[in-house]
Order: structure tokens, then sequence, then C-alpha cells
């Protein structure tokens, strides 16, 4: 499947990686030959393969519901960029 | 033309867990900013998460509440969008293969009919954190307690329709929902949200208008005008010669319109894809079998026990197994006394009433069932008639005795029914009313059934209410007619 | 003192030959006179490496010590470590300090081992050459101009140069067994699942396993026992038992069924690299094993497979580096969206965000079956050709690259630098456990013999790897870079 640019600036919009132009141009090229590589998957017949997500067919284990864990906020924050009032500050978001 | 409106109704419910969805942190409501973000909710760097039991016993019995297909496997799937109220850059959520098949909800109308109501599946997610937009010098602050909250998404089919059915399906959800103890149902904490899909089409049309979305109604009386607002926009708007847009929408209770949300800009793609660091869950028979057996009987049931075995009318049995509270309360009442109607109907009227007046929840009445029911046992065994009864009903009110029998035996308000007691009280009132017994007897006898209203009362007032008001009439005819 | 391998040091500390402070401050000197040079470390913790040589020292006066009590050890820089930089070799986490440990990171702090430090290692752990890293390339000790593998380049340069004995490492598509092929030491991918994930920054969660890097294989069997095991934390996890993996590493290999797969010695791979293992596959039949040729035939796949699956979830799980909660963040973002775009531009490397930028298209909508689902697919035949060719064997062997080290730069192009993993990386696709030993050299570069097992047969691995340790002696060779500073 051929890759436009397009399609490049659709995914780093939906990934929120800033690309400038000379970026976007090197990412088409490069995932294009990506592409071209991983196209080999279209030659082979998986009609009535199932999809495999995990290595091993083991199924999920299930947690009591308990409260196990206990405030860890100033710690946490040290980390942090921005907080105030112990919250975490972001620009204004537009409603 | 005649139109009809097409509804569906994505109903979030905020489970009542302790702990959070993937993590040990605590969903208590109202803490600190931030101080029930544990490692895993904030997303740090190499956390994982693991699967809350109670959340899955609660969607569970969701599913059997509403006689829906428990699928022997689940699976969570990402859904990747940014957003700084989403710690990991997306919602752990079930695209594809949802905890909760197909199943139904029974709605109760106006006319007191039912109508069975599709719900197309219910998943399990969690919930985001909250943005915060007030006094931070131009920022948003982002508390993320709420984070990892679980939450059952539950998705009608398009069923309904009117604003009317659509209030009645998200009460019939919320009676379902805290019958089962699986959320406390609380719209005003958030426990309870609705997102509404709304299309109109001329009536016998059989392909769907456009649908709008219309996002976080929180109140029942909200969905309801909302979604009555968005079909007279729709209707109006095509009336006009315009078209619906496919757009989402958000309802604003003061000005009560919906409005536009979202610019073309955002096109999502949420790109869904398997979770990788949870695995399939897999939910054996003997453990759906075991949550079958601790379900409580559910609304409607209990309306149709009521109606068959107790004998009350479709419109009593409905108010009264509306809700889990309520339904416990009246059974309660009538327990002790031996009397649904009677207790149905101090239930429905002298509480509901009172409760009303004061704003309260019938969780928080003063009256307990236990005093109710004593108060209604002395109404039907006839030792106090129905106006002492509600002298009773004010003191337990207002915490001025332990019991009705208290309060009577304190009060003196036990009835009178001895006739030599009350020929006694008659006789002093006719002796001491002499212009009105002289009216009374020159008046034509169809008047004077209307004037002996007034004996009736002197009698009563000198019973201070105690005696019995049928005993009173007959005595008091016999003795002004007959003199 | 630095060639000596973690159980002969296990054994002088037990001794009393020197105290694990001794060592400690040996090992730390050397890293301090040499590592300018390799790079191998991001973070030293020289302090608190002290103190937890103390605490082994006292330990071991109480006799309270057990078999990992005062050895030195080094973490791939993905691990996270309470109050310690985890950079995971991205300026996105240059000036994130955890705040919690990983799981492994406890249990090697319980079992009293002592950190040394942080190791370098290519950016969230992609790339195969290490010179993906924020803090620049590590070298090849066996040869400056070369490249350590990747991505756990960092563990690999730093026990094959003999500033510490052993490592943890991680292994996506063969990121643990690669580098160590490449600096000639030898390196455990264990089964999916069999060590926990919690605290061990996520690249591919369906495919990232950690662990052991040492000089033998015996080694790694005493690292290994201290990492495995089921993690609460961690629902891939897997809750069974866990072996003492030294139980068995002197079983015979008389009868042992060997496999080699016809693809793994096909085009492409070094005529002196197929010399070598062959070489070693000689050395197997004189120990008494049986060799069969057996086919994998999805391996070509393997790639292709990888590069959707890997990537997707990579794309999801490298989103919460937003600039919100940790990591770095842009001077005065304008809005939100710009918040977001310009930390992650300036956060994340070239590679790392090639693999975001193809992991979010394949997953867009309108692609999803193309590509997601179909290398889903693929992955499960891929997976199918190994439980296949184990209904024969007891193990299968090749190469572990199919080359030796490169040299620094030499590979610009992303898509040949993919096809260095080709014999690596369906291993991972199938959740198995894998094993790279020195085999021999190729102008003074190592040469790795992969050997590769059914799920959960590590104990299996390493007894077949010890066997041939004990018939030969390239895991004993030492490259000349810092042997004159012993």
């Amino acid at each position: 499947m051929a890759l436009e640019p397009e399609d490049v600036r659709r995914a780093a919009h939906l990934a929120r990686l800033g690309l400038d132009d000379r970026e976007a141009a090197r990412y088409v090229d490069d995932l294009s030959r990506i592409l071209e590589m991983v196209d080999r998957l279209q030659a082979v017949d998986t009609q009535g393969v199932a999809p495999l997500a995990h290595p091993l067919d083991a199924t999920q284990r299930l947690r009591a519901d308990e409260v196990t864990e206990s405030d860890q906020r100033e710690r946490f924050q040290r980390c942090a960029p921005a907080v105030e009032n112990g919250l975490y500050l972001v620009p204004r978001v537009v409603e | 033309m005649q139109w009809e409106a097409v509804i569906g109704l994505e109903v979030h419910v905020q489970l009542a867990t302790q702990s959070k969805i993937f993590s040990g942190a605590s969903t208590a409501f109202g803490a600190e900013p931030n101080t029930q973000a544990c490692a895993v909710d904030l997303g740090l760097p190499g956390v994982l998460p693991v699967l809350n039991e109670g959340a899955v016993a609660m969607a569970v019995k969701f599913g059997l509440g509403i006689n829906a297909e428990i699928p022997e496997t689940s699976v969570f799937d990402r859904k990747n969008y940014f957003y700084p109220d989403l710690p990991k850059g997306y919602q752990t959520s079930q695209m594809y293969q949802p905890i909760v098949g197909p199943g139904e909800v029974e709605i109760t109308l106006d006319d007191g009919t039912t109508k069975r109501i599709r719900v197309h599946h219910a998943h399990l997610e969690e919930d985001a954190g909250k943005s915060l937009h007030e006094d931070f010098h131009g920022m948003t602050g982002i508390d993320l307690n709420r984070a990892g909250t679980p939450l059952l998404e539950i998705v009608s089919e398009p069923d309904l329709r009117s604003a009317r059915e659509a209030a009645a399906y998200l009460k019939a959800i919320h009676a379902i929902v805290t019958y089962l103890g699986i959320s406390d149902g609380n719209m005003a904490e958030g426990s309870m949200r609705c997102d509404v899909n709304v299309s109109v089409r001329p009536k016998g049309q059989e392909t769907l208008g456009t649908r709008a979305e219309i996002k976080n109604v929180n109140s029942f009386r909200f969905v309801e005008k909302a979604i009555a607002h968005e079909i007279e926009r729709q209707v109006e708007l095509i009336e006009d010669g315009g078209t619906v847009v496919q757009e989402t929408r958000l309802y604003d209770p003061e000005a009560d319109e919906t409005r536009s949300m979202r610019t073309k800009e955002e096109a999502n793609d949420y790109r869904y894809f398997p979770c990788p660091d949870l695995l399939p869950v897999v939910l054996d028979q003997a453990y759906v079998d075991h949550l079958r057996a601790t379900l409580p009987e559910l609304p409607a049931e209990k309306r149709a026990r009521f109606q068959d075995e107790l004998g009350l009318s479709a419109y009593d049995a409905s108010v009264l197994a509306s809700s889990r509270a309520m339904a416990e309360y009246f059974e309660a009442v009538k327990d002790v006394c031996g009397d649904a109607k009677l207790a149905a109907n101090w239930v429905q009227v002298e509480l509901a009433g009172r409760l009303n007046k004061e704003g309260l929840d019938i969780a928080d009445s003063p009256v307990t069932a236990e005093q109710l029911g004593g108060l209604v046992a002395r109404v039907k065994d006839e030792t106090i008639n129905g106006k002492a009864a509600k002298q009773v009903f004010a003191a337990l009110w207002d915490g001025e005795g332990e019991s009705a029998d208290a309060i009577i035996e304190a009060r003196g308000l036990k009835q009178v029914t001895d006739t030599g007691a009350i020929e006694a009280m008659i006789d002093q009132v006719i002796a001491d009313s002499p212009v009105q017994v002289a009216q009374y007897r020159e008046a034509a006898p169809e008047k004077r059934g209307k004037m002996i209203g007034y004996f009736v009362g002197q009698v009563m007032k000198a019973s201070r209410g105690t005696a019995n008001p049928q005993q009173v009439n007959a005595l008091l005819k016999d003795k002004l007619d007959n003199a | 003192m630095h060639d000596k391998t973690l159980t002969e040091l296990a054994a002088a500390l037990a001794a009393g030959e020197f105290s694990s402070r001794e060592l400690t401050e040996f090992l730390l000197a050397r890293i301090d006179r040499l590592d300018g040079e390799l790079n191998s470390f991001i973070t030293v913790t020289a302090d608190a490496a002290l103190e937890a040589a103390d605490r082994a020292d006292q330990t071991r006066a109480t006799g309270q010590a057990g078999p990992l009590t005062g050895l030195p050890l080094a973490l791939k820089d993905i691990f996270c470590t309470r109050g310690v930089r985890t950079s995971c070799g991205s300026r996105m986490l240059d000036n994130f300090v955890s705040p919690y440990d990983a799981t492994v990171v406890e249990k090697l702090a319980a079992a009293g081992s002592v950190s040394l430090g942080k190791t370098n290692m290519d950016e969230f752990a992609m790339g195969s050459s290490n010179e993906n890293s924020f803090y620049g390339p590590v070298k090849n000790p066996w040869d400056l101009a070369a490249v350590p593998g990747g991505s756990s380049g960092g563990s690999a340069a730093a026990v094959a140069a003999g500033l510490v004995p052993a490592a943890l490492g991680t292994d996506t598509g063969g990121s643990i067994r690669q580098p160590a092929a490449f600096c000639g030491i030898t390196g455990l991918k264990p089964t999916y699942g069999r060590v926990s994930r919690y605290g061990m920054v996520a690249y591919a969660s369906s495919l990232d396993q950690g662990g052991p890097m040492a000089r033998t294989a015996e080694d790694c069997a005493l690292l290994l026992g201290a990492i495995a095991g089921h993690d609460l934390r961690d629902s891939t996890s897997v809750a069974r038992g866990v072996p003492d993996y030294r139980e068995e590493l002197e079983t015979s290999l008389s009868g042992l069924k060997i496999g080699l797969p016809r693809e793994y010695f096909g085009d492409g791979l070094a005529p002196e690299v197929e010399a070598a293992v062959r070489d070693a596959i000689k050395v197997y039949e004189s120990l008494g094993a049986e060799v069969r040729e057996v086919s994998l035939p999805h391996t070509e796949l393997a790639i292709p497979a990888y590069y959707v699956i890997a990537p997707a979830e990579a794309s999801s799980n490298l989103s919460r580096y937003d600039g919100v909660r940790f990591g770095h963040r842009c001077e005065n973002p304008t809005d939100l969206v710009d918040l977001y775009k310009r930390s992650r531009a300036e956060g994340f490397g070239e590679e790392v965000k090639r693999r975001i930028l193809i992991g979010t298209h394949t997953l867009s909508e309108g692609f999803f079956d193309a590509y997601y689902k179909k290398a889903q697919q693929v992955r499960r035949l891929i997976r199918q050709d190994f439980l296949d060719a184990f209904e024969d064997v007891d193990v299968l062997m090749g190469p572990a690259s199919p080359t030796p080290a490169f040299d620094l730069g030499a590979k610009k192009d992303p898509v040949s630098m993919y096809l260095q993993d080709i014999y690596t990386i369906a291993i991972n696709l199938a959740g198995i456990p894998g094993i790279s030993v020195p085999a021999g050299f190729v102008q003074e570069r190592p040469v790795g013999l992969q050997i590769l097992g059914p799920h959960f047969a590590e104990s299996r691995l390493l007894n077949v790897a010890h066997r041939f340790q004990q018939a030969t002696d390239w895991h004993r060779r030492q490259p000349a870079f810092g042997k004159e500073n012993a």
C-alpha cells in the first residue's frame, strides 16, 4: 500500500508529534520503504487463522477489590513539570 | 408532517468498587486532588494494569439483571487519544468483545404500561480524571483521582421514541444498578452519566435519519429536556429545508439548548487494538452461576409480585418498585402492619408527600419503616382514627416518640368506641348548642346532612379527636332527629 | 577481579578473599577509568552501591548471605529504580527520577546484590546498535570502531569490558541476544511472562521480556533464579514455580536432539559466522547430541510481522509521554496541542518517532485489518512453526546474528538495520526462550550461537549452553580493551 505525505501528516497529528516539512518528507520516504517490507505479509494466506495477541494462551487473573495504595502525591509530583495545589497544570483546555 | 424520534442512550455507570478497575487506589469521592491517583493511575513509565474482580462481578450482575448473554470470553482494547485527563494517552475499554452481550430493560410508560428496550451490550472501561478551569492564571488544573474508576457503559438499541421514554429508560437503569448495589447511582456526583443519540424521521419511514449525539447529560430532568429540545431543533431544521449533520452537541441546562461541540477539524481515529498488558477475561459457568445466585429481586419482578400477590394497582406497584430503598421500606411497613394496600397508601401519600416537601430521600426518612408499620397497624385495628393517625405521624416525624403506640398512649389518642362515653359527649354538645339544634330541627331533612357536620366537629373536639367518627355520626343523627 | 564470573566472585566473597565493598570499589574505579571511552553507563550510582556493599558485608558477617549477596550488577536504564534517574536512553526521561522500583529491581535488592548503575541503551529499546541513545553510542570493547549491538548494548559492553560481572537487559526482538553475541558474552531471553515486566518501561508489551546478561550460562542461571517468578502486578506474568536453574546445568547432552532451521543458514548469513556456528554444532555432536535439519517455514515473515506489531504497541505505550505528569516538557507551550507536539518532538529521537508513526499509521482506520490483524495472524503461524519443530527436537540452534558486530555508523538505512534481527525476532513473536553464547570470532569480533527451546525450557537451554562452555573457552576470552588497566 502506497504511503502519501498526507498519511504521515495525519499519523503525526494523531500521535501528537510535531514534524517540520523536512522531517515529514524524510519519514514519508522511510515509512514507505518500511511498509514495502511489511507488505510481504499480504502474500500469505491467513484465512481461518485466528489473530495471536499474546504468545501464551493464558487468561486474565483477577485482583481482589481491595484498596492497597496510599497517598503518595508529594513523591509522584516531584517529577512533574508543573503543579499547583496538588493539580497538574496544562495550557488552558477549551471545551 | 408527523415526525418520529429515534433515540438511543449510552449510560456510563460508575461501579461501586472500593478500588479502581486496574489499580489498588481508592475510588472514594471527594478526596484532595491527586491523592488517590497511584502510579498505575498516573500512567508512570513501566506500570501495568491488573483487573479488579469486583468490577467484573458487578458488570456480570448487571448483565444477569437484564437477562443478557454473558460471553465466556471478553477482551480489553485500547482507545487511543490525547487529552490531559487521560494519563496514558489511551482509555482501556472493550470495543470488540464486551463483558455483557445483548439484553433488555423493561420501562414503565406514563399510562402504566410497559415497554421492552433492547440493550446492545455493556462493557467495562476506566473513567478519566477531571479538568478544573478555575484560578490557575489561565492554566487548567488536572485531578486524576477519578482516573481508573470502573465504568460500565450500557449501550441501548435505538428503541426509544420520545424524551419521556428516554427518561423512563434512564430511571429503569438507575433502579437496576441501585437494586443490584453495583452503583450508588448518584447523578450529582457523576456516578451516572449519559450520552444520547437522537434522530428524527417522518412517521412510518423505515430508514433512520442522521443522528446527533448529545454528550454528558447528567440528570433525569436534563435528559428529558435536552432530548425534547433536540427533537424540536431537528424537526424545525428539516421543515425549514435544512439537513441534520452528524455531530456531537452539548446540552446547556441554563439556556435549555444544545449546541455543537466540535468543529470538523477533529476527525477522531481512536485506533482501537487489544490491550497487550491485559489477557482475555474468561468467566467459567460456575462463577456466573454463583453471581446469579446472589441477585436480589429486581424492579420488574417486584412490580409483578406487588400486583399479583399483594393486589396493588399497576400504578402503585410501579411507584413502590421504582427504587430499592422505596420497595424495601414499603415491604417492611407491610410486614409490620399486615396490610399491603394500607401500607402502600401510607408510604405513597403521607410519607412520600412529606419527604417530597422536605426534599429528603427515603433513605433519610426520620420515620423508620418499623415505626410507620406500627402506626398503620393501629389504623388497621382501629385503635386510632385517621385524624389521630396524622397526629401520630407528625409526632414520629418530629421525633416526639419512639413508636406509634407510645405516642398514642402518651397523648391519649386511642379511639373512643364506648357508646356511653360518646353519648355523654353528644348530650353535652346538644345542651351547649341550643341555637344550632333549633336550626337543625327546623331544616328540611335533605339539608340536615350538611348541618350535622357542625355537631360532629364539636364532639370530635370534645374527645380531642379520639372518638370514632362513624359512631359519633350515627349517635348524633339518632339523638337530633328523634328528640 | 574484573575477569571473574559471578559464580567465581560469589565463591571468593564466601571464602573471604575480599569484601563486597572492596570488589565494588574496584569496579567503580574501573568504570571511572574506562567508561568515558566505552559509554556503557548512563548513570553510575556509586554511593548507593557502596552502601549496598556494606550492608551485604554485614549480612555475610552474620551468616545470612544468600547466593547473590554482595555481588555487583548493572541494570539496563529501562528498569525503574527508585530515587535514580531512569532515562530509557531518551531525552524524554532525562529528568525522570523514578518514584518506584521495578519488581526485578526489588528482587535483586532483596537478594543483597549491589547495583553499580544504569546502563546505556537504544532509546526506549528501539534499535540494534545502541546508536539511538540520547546519551550517545556505546562502543564495543572488542573493537572501539564497532557497535556493541542493541538495544541492551550498554549492559553487553559493560560485562564484556569487565566493568561489571553481570547485568540485566531486555529483549523485544533480540535486544539481549544480539548484543550478547556482538560483545562475546552470554545473554538469555526467558519465556514471555517468566520475568515480571512491572517497572520495566514498555516498548512492545506482548514481546518485551527482561533477562540476564553475563559471562557464562551458569551466571545467567544464578541471575534468572533471582528475577523470575509470578508477579501479581503484571497480568501477563506467569503463575508457575521457579526451579533452581543451576540444578540441571550438568545434565548430560547425550541423545539431545538439536534442530538446525534451514532458514537460519540461508542467504545473508556471513560465511565466517556460519562456519563458527557449524563448528559449535560439531562440539555438540562430540558431546553426544544428534543433529538434524528442520524448517521454520514462516521465518521470512517474522520481520514484517514484528514491524507492524511492535510499532503499533509502541505508538500506544509511548502516548503517556505528553509533558504533563513527568518527563520532558517544552518551553512556554501556547496551547495544549503545542504542548503535546513540541514536548514529544523534542523529547523523542528519530527512530522512536519513526516507529510511533508506523504504529499510528498501521492502526488507523482503513489499515487495521490489512496490517495489524494480518500481522497477528502471521504471528500465530510463526509460533506454530516453533511448536511443530519442538515436536521433533529438544532445542534449535543457529546464529544469533547474520554478521558479527558492524561498524558504528555503517547502517544508515532503517530497513537494513531491521533486517539484522532476522534470527532473533521470531522468538519474541512466539514467546519462547533463547540464549546466545560465545562461539568464536570473525576478525576479532565475537560470534554468538543462538539456542532456542520450547516455552519454559530455560533449565534445558542453560544446561545446553553450560555444557558447551565446559567444552570451549570462547566465553573466557577477554578483549584487549581495559586489560592493561586491570
